[in-house]
């Protein structure tokens, strides 16, 4: 059994650095919470949307006519009942890439299986079933395209009139082409990755009704500042549209864009009662978004001390039929191409390109994930060409704090990516030996660079409100969702360590775009970081503004005051009153005790012709390290230990922050040996559950953990986001294990067992 | 499709009900009966959100049919709570251990392994980690749950 390192050895803090379990966790372990499919309201409709079958399609037809007359049917809606039928989405704020709009119901043309063309409401869920089936739509089929560089080739069919190239930036330092001349070894990979499924186990649910003229949703989601796009596709005010978010089920990126509200809205709104609408499993590996499949080409350029001089990076990714997130996740791709190494010569392009496929957007790892497989291989590729160790190349080549990243930018908190690898390899302990004949064991390393926070051209702001009540306790209001991360929690953790109150005298409201100060979603690995700072200053300013009080009742002077167990106290040994008792003293004197803060993370701008400027606040660092176990007759890849140790800078709940690492990991093990979501011109092959082989608990050993903690983020308390980082460095890990027991370096994810045979066979022949 | 009524016994209360032949038992638990904590997942028995126990025995609530349930026990997790929602021994265990995230597979792996540790009493941890194979976890990586069980199994 691991032992649980559940308490920072190096925190000053009281609470902070603790592992409380508490708030959500309590209701789920007591399974009393109510997700977004819990709720059911009197007269309640069910929806079900009508999509595409085929990828490429022109709509010739509709025929409702049979399933508006289903008895208990009440609506049947398409393109032409959709006031304002598009969601419009500039992932990238308008800085570079073709507008393109996504229809909310396909009017006359599909461009992916699965594409909403209807949406019904029936008064249960069977009836919505069989009038979907009973909505009859004639389509005339086109010439898809499903590869990307397809797409790209002249000729190719155009998935939107304006073009097939969604974006493509450019990131540029230096002489590359002189440099890659001048280099003693070139080493150069393709590598590719594939389309992968969120599978969250919540499906895509929510419940919509009307509230005093209010369009309200309670939905599964990461970003209630949906409310406005909502309000614009129905025509409404922003002030009549509020999402609530219910603690999710999971998202993983999944749920950042928008999945069921629009269907759900559309449906409330025409029928002016309750509607419902979960998404079968079934549909939702379909339909839902994924993760972008990549074709990465790296060239890199080093002296023969291993030196790294140059390096060109190609990255192509398929973004489907629309645009969702895909520019800003290839630019997250470009900024991160290459790693935690400095790189004084970088060309780097990432283009985003349309296909046929079903749309790819935000997943856990957002781009920066995909290029640790070809960044690492690269590194692994050099060290064995020159003969050094993997990890003295790389500690040759690591960032350092004042460094500049090829987009100009320098790095101004510590880069402790040496001492993350050095512990996760410690951790794995002596290496095992092959389990009989026909079997080779290896060892594997993988780094990373992941941001946290979004691009730092959106001038990000998280807000908070914080109240001390009459009784002490205290309330909490914030705009964040909760994905299961302990989003809301932590930030119960950083006003309990400001304000002294006990955690269990703290409540916090979440998830409401009425009622809560606006958060920004859940995504970028950004909470920690925006409302992490935004809690941490409001608690402050709030503390500041009743110290004074306290101070004067107390005798003391204000930074002599000692705020903990819910009282304040006069250092060393003085009196001491209750937060209560504060209140009431305040209340007495007018001295407010509520208070909204608004945390701005820092802006910058940057120009897409040049490439240069600023992308990201900061970054994690982070090394994963595994030993595997590779059977020469089947090509079956076992992992025996896998270990992993980031830097979070401070860990605000040590528990909370080992399961994030352990989660990304065996996510990203996933990703690395089983999941695949095959599309085969343009037609999802998994299309039940059974035949997505995320992991069981039988598939891979524990995730073994060690936490660094700098204490240099730009979170609170010097903070540094864990959401996604840990699932990056999981693929290139195993690959690096499996070419240290083949001899061979697996380029093409996952690693299944064919693969890892026509490897084996290459080796033979050569 | 006619609708029959039935008598469901869940978690020691006997609830009388109306069902059509096809009705799923998560379907009927979780819409009729209001038990949020059966979840559907996938509908094909492979996440094993739904889990229930069927005299004692975890089954897949999305194939198993309400019909089917009358004249038998079901016990959900909240059925293992004292009544002033006094948590089970293993419940402590998961929250003290962290392994619960989103907490939406949770309910299915509480009922899972206490029907495994009472059948197998400390069971290995290999052992969990084959009963727990029709449970599935996208957040946790499951090494905080099996180290919830274990700490369970050895009270």
């Amino acid at each position: 059994m691991t032992t649980p390192d559940l308490q920072s050895l190096t925190t000053p803090y009281r609470i902070v650095g603790t592992s409380p379990a508490h708030h959500d966790f309590v209701d789920k372990v007591k399974g009393s919470l109510h997700y977004a499919a819990d709720w059911q309201l009197p007269g309640m409709l069910h929806g079900r949307i009508v999509r595409s079958p085929v990828p490429s399609a022109r709509i010739t037809g509709i025929d409702v006519a049979a399933a508006r007359a289903l008895p208990g049917v009440f609506a049947v809606l398409t393109a032409a009942d959709v006031p304002s039928n598009q969601i419009v989405e500039l992932a990238s704020g308008g800085l570079a890439e073709l507008q393109v709009t996504m229809p909310v119901l396909a009017a006359d043309r599909v461009r992916y299986m699965g594409e909403p063309v209807a949406v019904v409401a029936a008064a249960t869920a069977q009836l919505a079933h069989e009038a979907a089936e009973l909505v009859s739509v004639d389509y005339e089929e086109l010439p898809g395209v499903f590869d990307p560089e397809a797409a790209r080739a002249a000729g190719a069919p155009l998935v939107h009139d304006v073009g097939n190239t969604l974006v493509s930036w450019q990131i540029h330092c230096g002489d590359v082409a002189a440099a890659l001349a001048a280099a003693d070894v070139v080493i150069e990979g393709e590598y590719r990755s594939q389309h992968v499924e969120h599978a969250y186990l919540e499906p895509e649910a929510g419940v919509g009704w009307l509230e005093n003229g209010v369009l309200t949703l309670r939905v599964s989601t990461q970003v209630i500042e949906h409310a406005a796009m909502i309000a614009h596709i129905l025509g409404l005010p922003q002030s009549k549209v509020r999402v609530i978010a219910a603690y999710m089920g999971g998202g993983f990126g999944g749920k950042e864009d928008m999945t069921v509200e629009p269907y759900l809205a559309l449906l409330v709104w025409h029928t002016r009662r309750p509607v419902r609408m979960i998404w079968d499993r079934q549909e939702s590996l379909v339909a839902s978004t994924k993760r972008h499949p990549f074709i990465m080409r790296y060239r890199t350029g080093a002296d023969r001390d291993g030196t790294i001089t140059a390096q060109q990076v190609e990255i192509i990714g398929d973004a489907g039929a629309y645009p969702n997130l895909s520019p800003r996740v290839l630019f997250a791709a470009a900024a991160c191409a290459c790693g935690p190494y400095r790189v004084p010569n970088a060309s780097i392009t990432s283009t985003a390109v349309f296909t046929n496929n079903v749309p790819a957007s935000a997943f856990r790892g957002f781009g920066a994930m995909q290029v640790v497989f070809g960044y690492e291989a690269q590194i692994d590729q050099l060290a064995m060409r020159l003969g050094l160790s993997r990890t003295e190349l790389r500690e040759r080549n690591f960032l350092a704090k004042g460094d500049l990243l090829p987009t100009g930018e320098r790095l101004d908190t510590c880069v402790e990516v040496a001492q993350t690898m050095h512990r996760a390899l410690a951790l794995l302990g002596e290496p095992p030996r092959p389990s009989g004949p026909g079997r080779l064991t290896g060892r594997g390393l993988g780094c990373n660079r992941h941001p946290y926070g979004r691009t730092i051209w959106f001038r990000d702001r998280a807000s908070a409100w914080l109240s001390v009540q009459a009784d002490g306790t205290v309330l909490i209001r914030s705009g964040v969702t909760d994905l299961g991360a302990g989003q809301a929690a932590s930030l119960c953790q950083i006003a309990a360590e400001v304000l002294g109150a006990p955690l269990d005298d703290i409540s916090i409201y979440i998830g409401d775009s009425a009622l809560n100060p606006p958060a920004g979603g859940t995504f970028a690995t950004r909470q920690l970081y925006m409302s992490g700072n935004a809690v941490l200053h409001a608690a402050r300013e709030l503390r500041d503004r009743m110290a004074p009080v306290a101070a004067d009742l107390l005798g003391a002077a204000q930074d002599d005051l000692d705020w903990a167990g819910g009282r304040v106290r006069a250092h060393p040994e003085g009196l001491s009153l209750s937060l209560a008792e504060l209140a009431a003293a305040c209340d007495k004197r007018s001295v407010s005790t509520a208070h909204l803060s608004t945390w701005r993370a820092e802006a910058g701008s940057f120009d897409p012709s040049t490439g240069q400027g600023d992308t990201f606040p900061d970054y994690t660092y982070g090394t994963h390290a595994a030993d595997v176990e590779v059977d020469t007759e089947t090509g079956q890849v076992t992992v025996l230990r896998y270990a992993a140790c980031h830097d979070v800078g401070r860990a605000i709940n040590p528990m909370r922050v080992q399961g994030q690492i352990q989660g990304g990991a065996m996510q990203g093990l996933g990703y690395a040996l089983t999941e695949d979501m095959a599309i085969e011109d343009g037609y999802v092959q998994a299309i039940l559950f059974a035949n997505y082989l995320i992991p069981n608990a039988q598939d891979f050993p524990d995730v073994l953990v060690d936490i660094v903690e700098s204490g240099e983020g730009k979170g609170p308390l010097g903070a540094r986001g864990i959401g996604e980082p840990p699932i990056g460095n999981v693929a290139a890990t195993i690959a690096s294990a499996i070419q240290d027991a083949i001899g061979v370096r697996p380029d093409r994810l996952p690693m299944t067992p064919e693969r890892i045979l026509a490897l084996l066979d290459k080796r033979r022949q050569t | 499709m006619i609708k029959r009524q039935i008598t469901l016994t869940v978690n020691g209360r006997d609830h009388e009900v109306w069902v059509v032949p096809s009705d799923s038992l998560l379907d009927v638990l979780h819409d009729e009966l209001g038990m949020a904590d059966v979840r559907y997942g996938c509908g094909e028995g492979v996440c094993g959100t739904c889990t229930v126990l069927l005299d004692d025995e975890p089954v897949n609530g999305c194939l198993t049919l309400a019909v089917q349930a009358a004249g038998h026990r079901v016990t959900t997790l909240r059925g293992l709570m004292g009544p002033g929602e006094e948590m089970h021994p293993l419940q402590e265990c998961f929250l003290r251990r962290g392994a619960s995230q989103c907490g939406f597979c949770t309910p299915g792996m509480i009922l899972t392994a206490l029907d495994l540790i009472r059948r197998a009493g400390r069971p290995t941890r290999d052992e969990i980690r084959y009963a727990l194979v029709g449970n599935l976890c996208r957040c946790t990586g499951y090494t905080k749950i099996l180290d919830a069980i274990e700490e369970y199994a050895d009270q």
